[in-house]
């Protein structure tokens, strides 16, 4: 696997020291049509670096979710090639859907457990796991709760206890946010971006929010409308942590305005 | 099938308005109401029946009186007993032997699709040739006639576990099923795990289902069977006390066949409830 700084093909607006990092994964030329026909993706060039929290922003129906699925090895591309520099094992890779995707009849716990439990992890290392994963979201005390028990915010922390539990080393989360309420999605906004910067993962997140994606990440990607692929890179240079200050920052304004912009050309294209 | 499936699991959801703070009154008060209501009812048309008998005067061979039937039921009872555990017996076995067919096939099928494909035709004729046309044959075939009784019953308790199960089995969250994949799943795993539960409600709506066509099954087979010696169960004995002209144990042994449909219908809804009510909508409680 080499190193090619100068390999992107979409226009860079400027140079973001997440450069330096090494590459995580690269998708090159990717074309992706679905069986009914839809061509869902074409063209399609990716890089994600290490550490690093790579938004992809786009019009509903551009392929987005198509992409982590891809990187997931959840579906097949019909042409090109997605490189991985280093193996990744299952769990390694932790995935959040937008709904919470619980499994109703297994509390909290069990639920958190399950990517463990599918791994043949023993009972203990398990319960250990599962409390640490349900900490660090803030869930400590609802280990025994059952989903329907929880608020849609509360959901959404276990999915992402669930994601976090087998300690991936990349996080591809598909608008994990969008069904929530503006405080609620604020806050965990607020808290992914704290466990980002404490845990180091590298992630890819899909939002079709562009104030979303300008407060959580390091580098905006923007996707055209159908078939999908990466029309513009954007990096977000602002200091961490971010915090309620940084959202009425001018370099917030300007930088969304910025992604805005690019996003109604992608559109319109 | 599927729709009287649906209508089944969705029942239950209807009646639950959202309560406001007086809420245990209330619910003391709907209990109260639950039970009263067709309790006054019954009771009325009970007296309206037993008035009508005696002032017209009918003769208790063509319509006897509420009170007769309960002395009726009392005096025989020694011999309806015996009976209704026959029949409560056969349709156990009948309904037994139709949760192990019908899952068993339902897993099978949802193995490989063109096993489902091979054999669903045969299942779904199974399901629509009516068994009252059906009894007499397996009577002749089969030797031993409780056999042949509860293979009668079993044919209709089959198709409901068999389709519901099928459906459940095919309606697990696709979001979960990716997940089970990304996290490398065998498919055991993912049947253990993620299909067999999310089919559970589906399961428990068509064993409520096959339970009451288990009876009914047990009681046709009977029916056919007539005198041809399959034996004691409540049905012949129906049969028999409508051949001697014994009107009210006739009713005696109907109102036993009722109670014991409607306490089959109850241990499975009880069941169901037990099992889902930490998580299905069906057995929830709204709590605000």
């Amino acid at each position: 696997m080499t190193r090619d700084e100068d390999s992107a093909t979409y226009p860079r607006i400027s140079q973001s020291q997440a450069h330096e990092q090494p590459e995580l994964v690269r998708l090159e030329a990717i074309d992706k049509v679905f069986a009914s026909g839809t061509r869902a993706l074409a063209q399609l060039d990716l890089v994600l670096r290490c550490g690093e929290f790579v938004s992809l922003l786009g019009p509903s129906g551009c392929g987005k979710s198509t992409v982590l699925r891809l990187i997931a090895g959840l579906v097949q591309p019909t042409r090109g090639r997605i490189l991985f520099t280093q193996r990744l094992q299952a769990g390694e890779i932790g995935f959040v859907f937008q709904e919470p995707t619980l499994m109703p009849w297994a509390t909290v716990a069990a639920n958190v457990a399950l990517p463990l439990r599918l791994r043949g992890v023993d009972r203990g290392r398990t319960e250990k796991a599962v409390a640490e994963a349900l900490a660090r979201v803030g869930l400590g005390s609802a280990a025994r709760a059952y989903p329907h028990e929880l608020s849609g915010g509360m959901k959404m922390r276990v999915s992402i206890a669930r994601a976090l539990v087998t300690r991936p080393s990349l996080l591809l989360m598909d608008e994990p946010f969008a069904a929530l309420d503006e405080i609620t999605r604020a806050r965990l906004d607020e808290e992914l971006t704290r466990l980002w910067q404490a845990h180091g993962w590298t992630v890819l997140f899909v939002t079709h929010s562009v104030f979303e994606a300008v407060y959580l990440s390091t580098r905006i990607l923007v996707m055209s409308a159908r078939p999908g692929r990466v029309v513009a890179e954007i990096p977000v240079d602002a200091p961490w942590p971010r915090d309620e200050d940084f959202r009425t920052s001018p370099t917030y304004t300007a930088l969304c305005r910025t992604v805005s912009t690019a996003l109604r050309r992608a559109m319109a294209a | 099938m599927n729709h009287k499936v649906i209508v089944e699991m969705s029942e239950g959801l209807g009646d639950r308005s959202p309560r406001a703070a007086n809420a245990g009154s209330r619910a003391a008060h709907d209990a109260a109401v639950r039970v009263a209501a067709p309790l006054i009812i019954g009771l009325f048309l009970l007296a309206g029946w037993e008035l009508l008998v005696r002032l017209r005067e009918i003769p208790i061979y063509i319509l006897p009186a509420p009170s007769q039937i309960a002395t009726e039921l009392v005096q025989s009872w020694s011999v309806l007993f015996p009976a209704l555990l026959l029949t409560l017996e056969i349709a156990a076995l009948a309904l037994l032997l139709a949760v192990i067919s019908g899952v068993g096939l339902a897993l099978l099928c949802s193995l490989a699709r063109w096993i489902e494909l091979a054999l669903m035709p045969y299942a779904v004729t199974l399901q629509v040739t009516p068994v009252v046309s059906v009894a007499p044959l397996i009577l002749i075939y089969v030797d031993e006639p409780r056999t042949a009784v509860v293979l009668c019953a079993w044919i209709v308790a089959f198709f409901p576990i068999l389709a519901n199960t099928m459906l459940g089995l095919a309606s697990t969250d696709r979001n979960l099923r990716d997940l089970f994949q990304l996290y490398g799943a065998n498919r055991w795993q993912e049947l253990w795990f993620l299909r067999l539960p999310a089919a559970l409600p589906y399961f428990l709506g068509g064993l409520r289902i096959a339970g009451g066509l288990a009876l009914i099954g047990a009681v046709v087979a009977e029916y056919v069977a007539g005198t041809a010696g399959v034996g004691t169960g409540l049905a012949f004995r129906v049969l028999e006390a409508q051949y001697r002209l014994n009107i009210p144990r006739m009713f005696a042994g109907l109102f036993l066949l009722a109670l014991t449909g409607i306490a089959i219908y109850l241990v499975l809804s009880g069941l169901s409830r037990l099992l889902l009510r930490h998580w299905h909508e069906s057995a929830r409680v709204r709590e605000n």
